[in-house]
């Protein structure tokens, strides 16, 4: 009865806290200066890839690079779509195609174990890459194509209410039988069919979901580059980031990779600026630290500490 | 009509034999060492910018700094193995964990040493001049270097194949590419071994890239796309098999010099649907089981 009573308190309080964070970035927009408010998109976009694919992949163990393919995806629907239909809906749209995509794609990858299904998916991405230029190029002519403006604020909101929307449904796959269904997915397949999973279902749809929020986000961020070519919009770096930030974050809890994204694309931010030419290498560098030592992420660390550094302490799987 | 099929042909073929060699060394690294190397073009333009740099600066004839570059790629191959995926092995769970996480790592790996070298030689693209001149084949016209490209990407190969199948070293190559655990019981030292076998991946890789500066400019950003080329060709020969990787090698090549007859923008596209199409219908290659 205690524990129950004090876990309760426990996630009322970090509900309570989580909701104030949501009000406060809500109203920031009325005070802040407009690049903190450029800035906080660009962590909500990487906060959102991350965090969806650490929907399908975090429980399962299947790494997907695919993440680029369904956000280039959104990207092309908003550049198609954008001038002449409202902006609510072509973000739908961008979201729809995307969960389409990856409806087949998964369907087809099913059989598709560990590495296989990785290269593949990274595989997609750039013939995805290819087909598009070949098809601009000689359809249209052009390259690459011209997106509408939208105002900074409200790709923010917009940003904000996907992100939201995104934790909300991340907390309850969670916690439904889905979420034990994938967990046990990522534990031993097999043994999940035996006991009744639809492995195939479950795999599908989750990787539709999370590909459902990628194509949202690319519809919505396509508007800040008002020029975009397959090459910018599949590139393969949209798929990796994600996978980075996981890992550094760490995926055994919600918020670790909420954390990862947003202290990394500061990080970016940073570098970027004060150190354009060793960026990519300190990226690298931070890469393979993170992979070397820290198998739970900064998440897990933390717990690690928490718990008195007792000996072999991982963070959930 | 018949001049133009041995063009397509034997173009394919020369582009075949650099493709063939590196996939052999994707393929070891894959097969014996369980890492899926991202970074395996990188090795390639290591081998490409030694060699440049030996031609240009000490006039070094770049088929002798294939016996400079070769020794300092493997060297360098072996110790990030020892020091990097070693730890990685260890400390993961099950296999199939230690290869999402060293293909990660590989990544990493990708952007420092890419990084690195565009700190040292910068972004321009660079390219030197060695037998160019045409040779004559059956009324087609190609390039003497191209020829000798092929020459020792065959010769490499037949060299590795060999050195597997006779020498006690390979044998154990050979048995921790089938089950490391019980090779190590044999007596097989398995951390070395595939320490070795992933330095030797990385020794095809440099290799491949001083026979690709003899005919192609390079620049530091060039490796990725030889990465990609390695994979598709590995996909096609199965994973892990080396002499699939070898014979992939050349049907790439064929099928990219035939695609790029009809249609010079779709040779990238071509291959990737090819590999897509493989990994479904036939995951383990053409000459899987």
């Amino acid at each position: 009865m205690d524990i129950s009573t004090l876990t309760s308190k426990r996630s009322l309080i970090s509900e309570s806290i989580i909701l104030i964070i949501f009000i406060l970035l809500a109203i920031l927009p009325l005070y802040a200066p407009r690049y903190t408010v450029i800035l906080l998109t660009s962590i909500f976009m990487y906060v959102v890839l991350t965090v969806s694919w650490v929907i399908f992949s975090g429980p399962t163990g299947y790494i997907s690079l695919a993440p680029a393919a369904f956000f280039g995806v959104g990207i092309y629907t908003s550049a198609i779509l954008g001038k002449i239909l409202p902006l609510p809906i072509v973000i739908c749209f961008g979201a729809l195609a995307s969960f389409c995509l990856a409806l087949l794609v998964g369907a087809l990858t099913l059989r598709l174990r560990g590495i296989y299904f990785a290269i593949f998916t990274f595989g997609l991405v750039e013939f995805i890459r290819h087909l598009l230029l070949f098809l601009e190029l000689t359809v249209t002519g052009r390259r690459g194509r011209l997106v509408i403006l939208v105002d900074q604020t409200i790709v923010y909101y917009v940003m904000l209410a996907i992100f939201a929307i995104l934790l909300l449904t991340s907390y309850f796959i969670r916690r439904s039988k889905l979420g034990l269904a994938l967990q046990s997915i990522g534990q031993n397949e097999d043994a999940a069919a035996h006991t009744g999973v639809n492995v195939t279902m479950v795999k599908v749809i989750t990787f539709a979901i999370s590909a459902f929020f990628m194509g949202a986000t690319g519809a919505i961020m396509a508007t800040r580059w008002t020029y975009i070519d397959p090459y910018t919009a599949f590139n393969p770096l949209y798929s990796f980031m994600p996978v980075l930030m996981a890992i550094f974050g760490g995926m055994g809890q919600l918020f670790g990779p909420v954390i990862g994204a947003a202290i990394f694309t500061y990080l970016e931010e940073v570098l970027l600026t004060r150190f354009p030419y060793y960026y990519m290498l300190i990226f690298g560098i931070i890469l393979v630290v993170a992979i070397l030592y820290l198998p739970g992420g900064l998440v897990g660390l933390a717990q690690k500490w928490r718990k008195g550094d007792l000996a072999e302490q991982h963070a959930n799987p | 009509m018949l001049v133009e099929i041995l063009d397509i042909v034997v173009a394919g073929l020369l582009m075949g034999g650099i493709y063939a060699l590196i996939a052999v060394g994707f393929s070891l690294q894959y097969g014996v060492a369980r890492v899926l190397n991202i970074s395996h073009g990188e090795f390639i333009m290591l081998g490409a910018f030694i060699t440049w740099m030996l031609y240009k600066v000490l006039g070094v004839n770049p088929l002798v700094s294939l016996a400079i570059c070769g020794p300092i790629i493997l060297i360098i191959g072996f110790l990030l193995y020892r020091t990097l995926f070693t730890r990685l092995r260890t400390s993961s769970e099950s296999i199939g964990a230690y290869e999402g996480s060293s293909m990660l790592a590989s990544f990493g790996l990708l952007f420092i040493i890419q990084n690195v070298a565009i700190l040292i030689w910068g972004t321009d693209i660079k390219g030197y001049s060695y037998l160019n001149f045409g040779v004559n084949l059956g009324g087609a016209i190609f390039a003497a270097n191209r020829l000798v490209t092929l020459l020792f990407a065959v010769v490499i190969g037949a060299a590795f194949y060999l050195f597997l199948a006779r020498t006690r070293l390979g044998k154990a190559i050979r048995a921790a590419a089938q089950d490391p655990v019980t090779a190590g019981f044999m007596g097989v030292n398995i951390n070395q071994v595939l320490a070795l076998c992933f330095g030797f991946g990385a020794l095809m890789a440099g290799f491949g890239g001083a026979l690709i500066s003899m005919c192609y400019p390079i620049q530091p950003t060039m490796g990725f796309q030889y990465t990609i080329i390695a994979i598709i060709v590995v996909v096609l020969g199965g994973l892990g098999s080396m002499v699939g990787s070898f014979i992939g090698g050349f049907v790439l090549g064929l099928i990219g010099s035939i695609v790029s007859y009809w249609q010079p923008g779709l040779s990238l596209t071509a291959y990737y649907l090819l590999f897509i199409v493989l990994l479904l219908a036939k995951p383990t290659g053409i000459l899987g089981k």
